[in-house]
């Protein structure tokens, strides 16, 4: 199995989202994992603020040189920030998908959703199983 | 992916860390490290990519040359040993059969390369078409093939070869040995950037392969997969047949008229293509940069006004260019460049400008080169 880096603090969803409680609101992003099976990124779409989410709504895409991505919410909420960051510097998920590369803030959320979500060893285990 | 061919450099793509994906029935590498990092090795130091999912396709007998003659879009008997031709080889209503290069190897004897997704087509084809004693052979699983591409492609060549590849002209090719391998060489490349194809045994395949990086990483040579090739062809504006290419496509709609002769001559679906001509076509290929941000990709909607007027055939993000770049069929009266028109991505329209292709201008400094119809790298796959 390649290397992936899975930090300790944060949720993850089986679309290979991860989730960062920030206190007020939550981050969100895409894994490790993700990126590295996306490839060169080179655009990313991402909603208004303001825009309401449901868990499960794709809410943008994410391109690479060679597909195009959904990204889905792993979690239910209002959209308080994107990253605005990547309309320039989409690069910058490759480079560092847990801090820069964050996509997008969601606020009201449910905290039984965030409970939801599968923990960094659970995640470890979900993509073993897909990378043989 | 066990039930897909593998190429003899398999393993090599393996210990190298490829990611292999399907391609055309092939696990083939479509990135080691990353794709731009790959096209950026290509047009400042060199790559090399294993092509051996190419066909070819040989002919060797009396009636070889005339068999040629009367598949290619430009005349075979011309063609000296030692002599490379790019054309089209076309259906009796003028569509693209597949597009291929020919390599003449004596007197009477020839071969073709052909696009992995159509060998057993052509193969079929070739024969159907074929005059008697033409000795036409499908040489495709005894053959690797690799293409070495970018400026730093002649040192690396010189540095394990027997010959002086230097001296090799465009669109030309020599037997040399390569790594210590019986190997054909050609001044050839579907990148855009001066380069060499190379053709040796399947046997002999992974060895040319890990030699040929091993020597050339001192020149910056990286090995290269199909994502690089991709977006290298696509800066290049060369068509991937499948895209720009197909059975009901015409290569003048395609805009290859330098490689289609049709003043007296006869070869398959010559009637219809002047016919084509002669009636006006009702699209053609152009080139365009997106104006916004975004990525066109093909099978999107070109859109003026609101009203869809032709497709996007093939695009992508330009890592020389650092925009978005894409073919597109359309009208004949907007492809010419300075027009504008609109992209629908996921809905939304994004004006493109239609420019002069190729996308990018790479130099290829070399000996002897010569100007005019063979001044475009081959085209296949």
């Amino acid at each position: 199995m390649a290397d992936y880096e899975i930090p300790g603090d944060l949720r993850f969803s089986r679309e290979d989202e991860w989730v960062r409680d920030d206190g007020e609101q939550f981050l969100v992003g895409i894994s490790d994992y993700a990126q590295q099976q996306l490839g060169d990124i080179v655009f990313v779409e991402l909603p208004e603020v303001g825009t309401s989410l449901a868990r499960g709504d794709s809410f943008g895409v994410i391109e690479s040189v060679k597909a195009v991505s959904e990204l889905y919410a792993p979690i239910s909420g209002k959209l308080v920030a994107i990253n605005g960051d990547l309309e320039e510097r989409p690069e910058i998920v490759n480079e560092n998908c847990y801090v820069d590369g964050w996509l997008i803030a969601i606020g009201d959320v449910d905290p039984s959703e965030i409970e939801m979500l599968l923990d960094a060893d659970a995640y470890r285990r979900y993509v073993a199983d897909r990378d043989e | 992916m066990a039930s897909l061919k593998r190429t003899p450099a398999h393993i090599a793509h393996v210990r190298r860390g490829a990611r292999m994906v399907e391609f055309a029935g092939f696990e083939m590498p479509v990135q080691y490290t990353s794709i731009r990092e790959e096209h950026t090795a290509v047009r400042e130091a060199a790559g090399l990519f294993d092509v051996s999912h190419m066909g070819q396709i040989g002919f060797d007998g009396p009636t070889a040359i005339e068999t040629a003659d009367r598949l290619l879009t430009r005349p075979v008997a011309s063609l000296r040993p030692g002599g490379i031709r790019y054309g089209l080889l076309c259906n009796e209503q003028g569509g693209v059969v597949d597009d291929v290069t020919f390599f003449r190897l004596a007197e009477t004897a020839l071969f073709m390369v052909v696009n992995a997704s159509n060998v057993e087509k052509v193969y079929r084809w070739a024969v159907r078409n074929s005059a008697a004693d033409a000795g036409v052979r499908n040489t495709s699983e005894e053959t690797a093939m690799f293409a070495l591409q970018g400026p730093a492609s002649v040192a690396v060549m010189q540095a394990v070869s027997s010959g002086p590849a230097a001296e090799m002209r465009r669109y030309q090719f020599d037997r040399l040995e390569v790594a210590g391998c019986d190997a054909l060489v050609s001044r050839t490349g579907y990148t855009g950037s001066d380069g060499f194809e190379i053709f040796t045994g399947a046997g002999d395949g992974e060895r040319v392969f890990e030699t040929l990086l091993d020597s050339g990483a001192a020149h910056g040579l990286v090995p290269a997969g199909l994502g690089a090739r991709d977006t290298l062809r696509l800066e290049a504006a060369l068509p991937l047949y499948g895209h720009e290419l197909d059975e009901t496509t015409s290569p003048l709609e395609a805009g290859l008229d330098r490689f289609v002769k049709l003043e007296g001559r006869d070869f398959i679906g010559a009637d219809a293509i002047r016919r084509r001509r002669d009636e006006g076509h009702d699209r053609a290929l152009a080139g365009f940069v997106l104006d916004g941000r975004g990525v066109a990709r093909a099978d999107y909607p070109v859109a003026v006004d609101g009203e869809t007027v032709g497709v996007v055939t093939s695009g992508g993000p330009s890592p020389t260019l650092g925009r978005s770049i894409g073919l597109a069929y359309v009208p004949p009266s907007l492809a010419i460049a300075g027009n504008r028109f609109d992209v629908m991505i996921r809905g939304r329209a994004t004006p493109a400008t239609v420019v002069e292709t190729p996308f990018v201008q790479v130099g290829t400094a070399r000996p002897n080169e010569r100007t005019g119809p063979e001044r475009r790298p081959r085209a296949t796959d």
